[in-house]
């Protein structure tokens, strides 16, 4: 019985935000829309970080990496072929390739999960603070390879004029996805593989679970679903740069996933609301009044306080009561 | 490519690595004592440099002068660091301690950018420093020199101090075992925080020098610097001040011979190699050169 | 000298010491046996302040005619201050400091260089293995040689109450025989010992009074005569003898 009622929940949420997704397009203005496409994209990145950090416990720098070539695979699959002939010199069978935009992202998300799986063979053996800082590294390395690979990237001027194909439309069902994705992930017999390695690892390797395949597929799956989102913002911004894949929204991110509390599917989910709106705020503030980097000085004092009087965040790495389902608490 | 190219290649490594050395050294004691990467150490070294800007440019003060207010900048900077992230997070798990850390680091970033706008500054040194000395061939500028002679005493300091002083026992006893030198009566909370003065003092004073090589700051100059310091403590074995100077004048020298050696298409991928040597060295020889396996505080 | 009232004591979760209450005159020397995970170390942490007690407290007198203090809420350091001094299990050398700065560390609070320097003549004397390795790493050092130091570490800093968290742990009989002679020698010069020991025999053998501590709780006490003789003591700790 509480799993049909488990059912209904979600689905009336479902609906629920299909209604919204109808009604926001129909009456609020182009840049309330961007700004709740933003938010969307940010769910999505919040959520698969969580994957990765949350319920494996590896705490990854990366995402934005994973974002950068998701989002430069998207574009180049979908850029008009005349304008690719202009702008860049590809190997002929992508230089007269042009995809909708569903492949391409699919194609774009595969990319970065294909990285994932390369880099994390040899970086996850890493741990704690280390893992963080190798990550870092590899944000870093993907950052300055995508500056010098003018041929493909264009380098620091990066590309522009990308149709704008994301819309609300596109970016809630992907929002779903992945929430639906993480979550049956979550309270999966692999979900709670994952959960026990991040608790304890000894524990978890007595019950024989394979610590290191475990690692390699959060940071796969989370990988994927942050290259959909770098395909959906840079359809968004009709630009794609180096410089938006940074440290600082890797910071952002974490940020997202550590107050929402880390492994909280909930949280990742509302924090992420909440620091992609103060964000979107804060922009315009900084501009008028000429108080650049006040947003992130906030951002970043939330962290420490979250961290000093509340670490587990605003969920720990529960989910609120109501949607979980009797025989999943 | 001749001996005198060569000759000339080390020797600006050298004065490059003494620079990472100081930096590394603070960093290295940070993480001997409190197990934990103190991300924001490269930042104390951009508050220096703005420091020592302010004070000649603008208020023209003499260098000694100078020098002290950096070095007494850069310890109260690592005390509020300490006080502020680190001490609260003492007993939580590693990984809390570095986003921490990594949030006081765009804290101080965007602090210098809201104060001091992003512009790049121009450091301009008095003009007896820039003259340029050749010597067999190699040739420096004073200001170089007076970087590399003045890092290497300062290193000298540091070891002495550490290893002849009633304080340095001290850190080395609470680096070693928090507990049991807690049960000699010492105390930690200052001995912590004196260890965080030392170190930022010292990434102050490499701001300073920095400047003076590089010409040029900004706001966010901090993350190379504190980049290099963690590559340059892993390198000769993280927790090891020997290891860290040693560190830092092998990456000083690495990267220059990098650069100067190969052809230069190469020299844009130069934080790229940075980073790459480090999960190299992560991977392979995770305790450094001269490190030991430092076990994670409980 | 030490009077410890009721304390309860957790650590994490555990409830490690359950309402343990004992004495320790001035003077004397009393031995805590028990199992593993009786709650023995969590004892002694809990007096030497690493650990802090939920409730109940813990009475210090360091002067026979001074005041009584209660070392409960206080910090290790400080304890230490009053002439209270932990050697804890395992021993806690510092093996990347000297035999030599091993012994300084110990007498960290104390300034004065003359009492220093006579204090470290002194130990060297007790221990005469320590003033020949003084400038060998304390890691290198044997079993039986790190226990001297540790004593000797402990005696630097001429405390009043010196406890002793198994101090014959992995060391050879003739080694612990050695080791107990000495503390012996040091108790009637005027230290009062507390001795955690799993080797009931030795600390029956050497203490004036015991105490067996079973599961948090304690659950003997008495002249350490009138407990080598009792039945249950017997089963349990002394191997049946």
């Amino acid at each position: 019985m509480n799993g049909i009622r488990h059912r209904l929940i979600f689905a009336t949420l479902i609906i629920l935000g299909i209604g919204l997704v109808w009604l926001a397009r129909h009456t609020v203005d182009e840049y309330i829309l961007s700004i709740i496409n933003f938010v969307g994209i940010y769910i999505i990145l919040a959520v698969s970080l969580n994957i990765t950090n949350g319920f494996a416990g590896l705490f990854s720098l990366g995402h934005p990496a994973f974002m950068a070539i998701g989002g430069y695979v998207t574009a180049i699959l979908t850029f008009p072929v005349a304008r690719k002939s202009m702008f860049l010199e590809l190997h002929p069978l992508l230089a007269n390739l042009q995809l909708p935009f569903f492949p391409a992202l699919i194609i774009g998300g595969a990319c970065a999960g294909v990285t994932a799986l390369v880099v994390g063979l040899p970086v996850l053996r890493l741990r704690g603070h280390y893992l963080a800082v190798a990550t870092m590294g590899f944000l870093i390395i993907v950052q300055v390879m995508i500056i010098n690979w003018d041929s493909v990237t264009r380098g620091p001027l990066g590309l522009n004029g990308l149709p704008a194909l994301t819309t609300l439309w596109w970016v809630y069902p992907w929002v779903v996805v992945t929430i639906y994705v993480s979550w049956k992930i979550k309270f999966s017999s692999y979900g709670r593989q994952m959960l026990s390695v991040r608790e304890d690892e000894t524990a978890a390797q007595c019950l024989g679970v394979n610590l290191f395949k475990t690692r390699v597929a959060a940071l796969v799956i989370g990988a994927f679903f942050a290259g959909v989102a770098g395909g959906l913002w840079a359809h968004l911004v009709t630009a794609i740069t180096p410089a938006s894949f940074s440290l600082v929204m890797a910071f952002n991110i974490v940020v997202m996933v550590v107050v929402g509390g880390s492994g909280s599917i909930a949280g990742s989910f509302l924090a992420a609301i909440i620091f992609s709106v103060l964000t979107e705020l804060f922009r315009p503030l900084e501009e008028t009044f000429d108080v650049y980097g006040i947003g992130e000085i906030i951002m970043a004092l939330i962290l420490i306080l979250i961290l000093v009087y509340r670490p587990q965040g605003l969920f720990g790495s529960r989910e609120p009561g109501i949607l979980l389902a009797k025989n999943s608490r | 490519m001749n001996t005198e190219y060569i000759a000339q290649q080390i020797v600006n490594g050298l004065i490059l690595g003494s620079m990472y050395a100081m930096v590394a050294m603070g960093f290295s004691m940070i993480y001997g004592i409190i197990r934990l990467i103190n991300f924001a150490h490269g930042d104390v070294v951009m508050i220096g440099a703005f420091c020592t800007l302010g004070l000649f440019q603008v208020l023209g003060a003499p260098f000694p002068l100078v020098a002290l207010v950096v070095l007494t900048a850069g310890a109260l900077v690592g005390i509020l660091i300490e006080k502020g992230a680190f001490r609260p997070m003492r007993g939580a798990p590693q990984v809390t301690g570095f986003i921490a850390s990594l949030a006081v680091s765009i804290m101080l970033q965007n602090l210098g950018i809201l104060f001091l706008t992003a512009q790049p500054r121009n450091f301009a040194f008095p003009d007896y420093l820039q003259k340029v000395h050749h010597v067999a061939g190699v040739s420096f500028r004073v200001v170089d020199m007076g970087i590399m002679v003045s890092a290497l005493i300062l290193m000298c300091g540091l070891v002495l101090l550490v290893n002849k002083t009633r304080l340095g026992m001290a850190m080395r006893a609470t680096a070693e075992n928090i507990d049991v030198a807690r049960l000699m009566g010492i105390n930690i909370n200052r001995t912590i925080m004196a260890t965080f003065a030392i170190g930022s003092a010292l990434a102050g004073i490499a701001g300073l020098m920095w400047g003076g090589k590089f010409g040029q700051i900004d706001p966010l100059m901090g993350f190379v610097p504190g980049l290099k310091s963690f590559v340059a403590a892993v390198i000769g074995g993280v927790g090891s001040i020997p290891g860290a100077i040693l560190g830092g004048f092998v990456l000083g020298l690495a990267e220059v011979l990098f650069v100067g050696l190969l052809p230069p298409i190469y020299s844009a991928f130069r934080d790229a190699f940075v980073f790459f040597t480090l999960i190299l060295i992560l991977l392979i020889l995770p305790n450094g050169i001269l490190g030991r396996n430092l076990e994670d505080r409980a | 000298m030490l009077e410890i009232r009721d304390i309860h004591v957790y650590r994490g979760q555990t409830y490690v010491l359950q309402g343990v209450s004992l004495e320790v005159g001035r003077g004397e020397i009393v031995a805590l046996i028990g199992a593993n995970g009786a709650g023995k170390t969590s004892m002694l942490r809990t007096i030497s302040g690493l650990l802090r007690a939920k409730s109940g407290q813990i009475m210090y007198q360091p002067d026979a005619n001074g005041e009584k203090i209660d070392i409960s809420r206080m910090s290790a350091e400080r304890i230490v201050n009053l002439g209270l001094c932990h050697c804890p299990e395992g021993r806690g050398i510092f093996s990347q400091l000297s035999v030599r700065e091993n012994l300084l560390v110990g007498a960290y609070l104390n300034k004065d260089k003359q009492a220093l320097a006579d204090d470290y003549k002194n130990v060297c004397e007790i221990f005469p293995i320590l003033g020949e390795r003084s400038d060998q790493a304390g890691g290198s050092l044997s079993g039986g040689e790190q226990e001297m130091l540790a004593v000797g570490r402990a005696l630097m800093s001429r405390p009043r109450l010196l406890i002793l968290d198994e101090p014959s742990l992995g060391l050879g009989p003739i080694i612990v025989d050695n080791l107990f002679a000495i503390l012996r020698q040091i108790n009637t010069q005027g230290v009062t010992i507390l001795l955690v020991e799993q080797n009931a025999v030795m600390a029956l053998e050497y203490a004036d009074r015991a105490y067996v501590l079973e599961n948090g709780r304690v659950t003997l006490s008495g002249p350490s005569r009138e407990l080598a003789e009792d039945e249950n003591v017997r089963r349990a700790y002394l191997g049946g003898l």
